[in-house]
């Protein structure tokens, strides 16, 4: 362990009991009825049955002054590393030595109480994120103007639209000042404008020489703020290092050409997604000669005015190379509830060869309901087509039709 | 999980699997001192914020249920008073007892209630049944109150006995949050202990004399009774304001039990309070 690892983490492991309706004893009535039917038998539960390692001998240390972002799909551990660096949950086997005062945002407006004022909230959350008073006090109006919440910071939150109520929790949140601040995947909220805003406060932080944890499934994100990535998989580490290679480790791992979303019950929401060939089939590899379709279903679970429908290229190693929204063209939205399907078509001759990830989101001009990145991936490869007639490989990742005029005499 | 500092400025926090904790932890309470204010502070605001009656409600409780012992138990059933005026007798009991009863109600659930703040960011748990003992006695303020003039009605005046009423709010104090450790605990991983509780009040306040005095049970048995804590909690509360008969070895027995229910129930909670936030 050298002088500036400030996070040292060894053979770290977290055993949780699945399924809560097959514990042993959930209710007391339960357990007392256990030790009067069989009152020699061990209590103890067999922890192999029904439990899963939501990490597992996971090592490695952070530097001072590092931004580590951690990716990985659904259930790999990452936030369970995070809880355990957070002291908020033991690990069951292994330790962890942090050198310096943590401060952790697992979840925006933790603590926030609906019944009390935008400033009563800015002090109780402060307080309970780990904030001394007099901090809170000579940071409150930074507080407010960046939260733009200053109107309306004597009336109750409860009053307080989603994005306001969210401005202002992470407004509290990005004026903790502790040597290692702790991000779980808390800037997928608000909207684009505040999401840049809280970007930039985090470089902020780093830049300032502390150290910072983040989870994120935004890759862009993972580009712009980490210098140096963790991929986390089924509770081990499939590999550390530069952002760069690791980011396009995780997003090549899986080529999927179907998306199914988690089932989820609450607002708008993608359900699934495919890329589609010309022939009109699911397809993970699809010719660049061709148009390439993406379609959507996706549902409004009430009446839902002014949603977008937004997808979004990736390059392999996931840098966004552009994005394509329903409201770029003047696109007729449907607003009842219900399931909808929307298809985008990716016009021929635009992507070159290579491997390239889509993002799907749905939002509104307020909030963004849904968001996955990256949900689907495929691989163009080389058709009959003039721009592969000369040579084999192209440097970028589109073809633009610029015009060329046939060149001429220059004049002497 | 200890914190230990290297120097002053940088604190260096070993985490590891062990289950037991091997401290009290008070240095890290003392840290947090702010974020118990704040907790209190939230649950007075929103407690008077929500309540239309607001504060009356706190005066209104106790005295509606005065009025209600001291017509049936007081005037129809002639229960004795030790010779003091019922309605006096009855509220001088009824003022630490809606404490008591409020402050464990409160804290039994403060846990699992708190569910929200426990499984997204780390503190010492132990604030949270602690704030659940506090908040309730700006309640009990109010009430002491109104004690006041109920006084001065009956013509009472407070003799040297007074002087030991911080001790027995003390006692009050710790009977509940000694018994809000092990009930919060028990709910976390039990879920129908939540039911249990308001039995366990009720049961617990005719164990108590609230609206009876302690006089009622033979002397042999006293001892026996004094293993409710809230025996001498209630007696000696009576006795330092309004006179009767001092609670003597009944409040050292109560003391007693609160001491040994303490130290269990902060052994018991502190050994499960790791999983808190996996179970929750």
């Amino acid at each position: 362990m050298s002088s500036d690892t400030v996070i040292h983490i060894e053979h770290l492991a977290k055993r949780y009991q699945l399924g809560t309706s097959v514990e042993p004893y959930r209710t007391l009535r339960d357990t007392l009825a256990g030790w009067v039917r069989s009152p020699f038998a061990t209590r103890s539960a067999s922890p192999d049955a029904m439990s899963i390692w939501a990490l597992d001998d996971v090592s490695f240390d952070v530097r001072r002054g590092e931004v580590l972002g951690i990716i990985g799909g659904n259930g790999a551990g990452k936030s369970t590393l995070l809880k355990i660096l957070s002291r908020i949950t033991t690990p069951t086997r292994g330790r962890a030595r942090i050198v310096g005062r943590i401060g952790s945002l697992l979840e925006v407006g933790t603590g926030f109480h609906p019944e009390l004022t935008g400033r009563e909230n800015i002090f109780l959350n402060g307080a309970i994120l780990g904030m001394s008073r007099r901090e809170i006090v000579r940071k409150f109006d930074e507080i407010v103007a960046f939260a733009e919440v200053e109107r309306f910071i004597d009336t109750a939150v409860k009053y307080y639209s989603s994005g306001m109520y969210v401005r202002l929790a992470f407004a509290v949140a990005a004026h903790l000042e502790p040597e290692i601040l702790i991000v779980d995947e808390v800037l997928s909220v608000g909207d684009a404008r505040f999401q840049q805003k809280c970007l930039g406060k985090i470089d902020d932080v780093a830049r300032g020489g502390r150290t910072v944890l983040f989870v994120t499934h935004n890759m862009a994100a993972v580009h712009r703020l980490a210098t140096s990535v963790v991929w986390l998989e089924r509770g081990r580490v499939m590999s550390i290092g530069a952002p760069r290679p690791t980011i396009a480790a995780y997003l090549g791992g899986e080529r999927t050409a179907r998306f199914v979303a988690p089932a989820r019950k609450d607002g708008p929401h993608v359900l699934e997604a495919e890329i589609r060939d010309a022939a009109g089939s699911a397809a993970s590899r699809v010719l660049n000669t061709e148009p390439i379709g993406i379609w959507i279903r996706y549902v409004l679970p009430r009446r839902t005015p002014g949603v977008v429908v937004g997808i979004g290229v990736l390059s392999a190693d996931g840098v966004p190379l552009f994005t394509s929204n329903t409201n770029d063209v003047e696109a007729a939205m449907p607003e009842a509830a219900g399931e909808y399907e929307a298809s985008v078509t990716i016009p021929a001759d635009v992507l070159l060869a290579g491997d390239y990830h889509v993002a799907l989101c749905l939002w509104d001009h307020a909030d963004l309901f849904d968001w996955h990145e990256p949900a689907l991936s495929f691989v163009v490869e080389h058709g009959p087509s003039i721009l592969y007639a000369r040579s084999g490989d192209r440097k970028g990742f589109v073809h633009v039709p610029c015009a060329w005029n046939a060149p001429s005499m220059a004049p002497a | 999980m200890t914190a230990h500092s290297a120097s002053v400025s940088v604190p260096i926090f070993e985490i590891t699997a062990s289950d037991v904790a091997p401290s009290l932890g008070l240095r890290e309470l003392w840290t947090f001192r702010e974020l118990l204010y704040f907790l209190v502070w939230r649950d007075v605001k929103v407690r008077y914020k929500q309540t239309v009656l607001g504060a009356a409600w706190a005066i209104l409780q106790p005295v509606m249920t005065m009025a209600v012992f001291a017509i049936f138990l007081g005037r129809l059933a002639r229960v004795p008073s030790d010779n003091m005026p019922y309605p006096l007798f009855a509220f001088a009991g009824l003022v630490p007892w809606t404490y008591f009863a409020t402050a464990l109600a409160n804290g039994s659930m403060s846990i699992v209630g708190s569910q929200q703040l426990i499984s997204k960011i780390y503190f010492p748990r132990l604030l949270v049944p602690i704030a659940s003992a506090v908040t309730p006695l700006v309640d009990f303020a109010l009430a002491m109150a109104t004690l006041v003039p109920l006084l001065w009605w009956y013509g009472v005046t407070p003799g040297a006995a007074l002087v030991f009423l911080p001790a027995f709010v003390v006692l009050a104090m710790a009977t509940a949050f000694a018994a809000s450790l092990w009930l919060a605990t028990l709910t976390v991983s039990y879920r129908d202990v939540r039911y249990l509780v308001p039995f366990v009040i009720q049961f617990w306040m005719f164990a108590t004399p609230v609206a009876y005095p302690a006089s009622l049970v033979p002397e042999r048995w006293r001892v026996v009774y004094g293993l409710n804590p809230l025996t001498g909690v209630v007696e000696g509360f009576r006795w330092s304001i309004a006179g009767g008969p001092p609670p003597g070895s009944m409040a050292g027995v109560s003391a007693i039990v609160v001491a040994a229910m303490l130290v269990t129930g902060l052994i018991y909670f502190r050994r499960f309070e790791g999983t808190f936030a996996d179970v929750i």
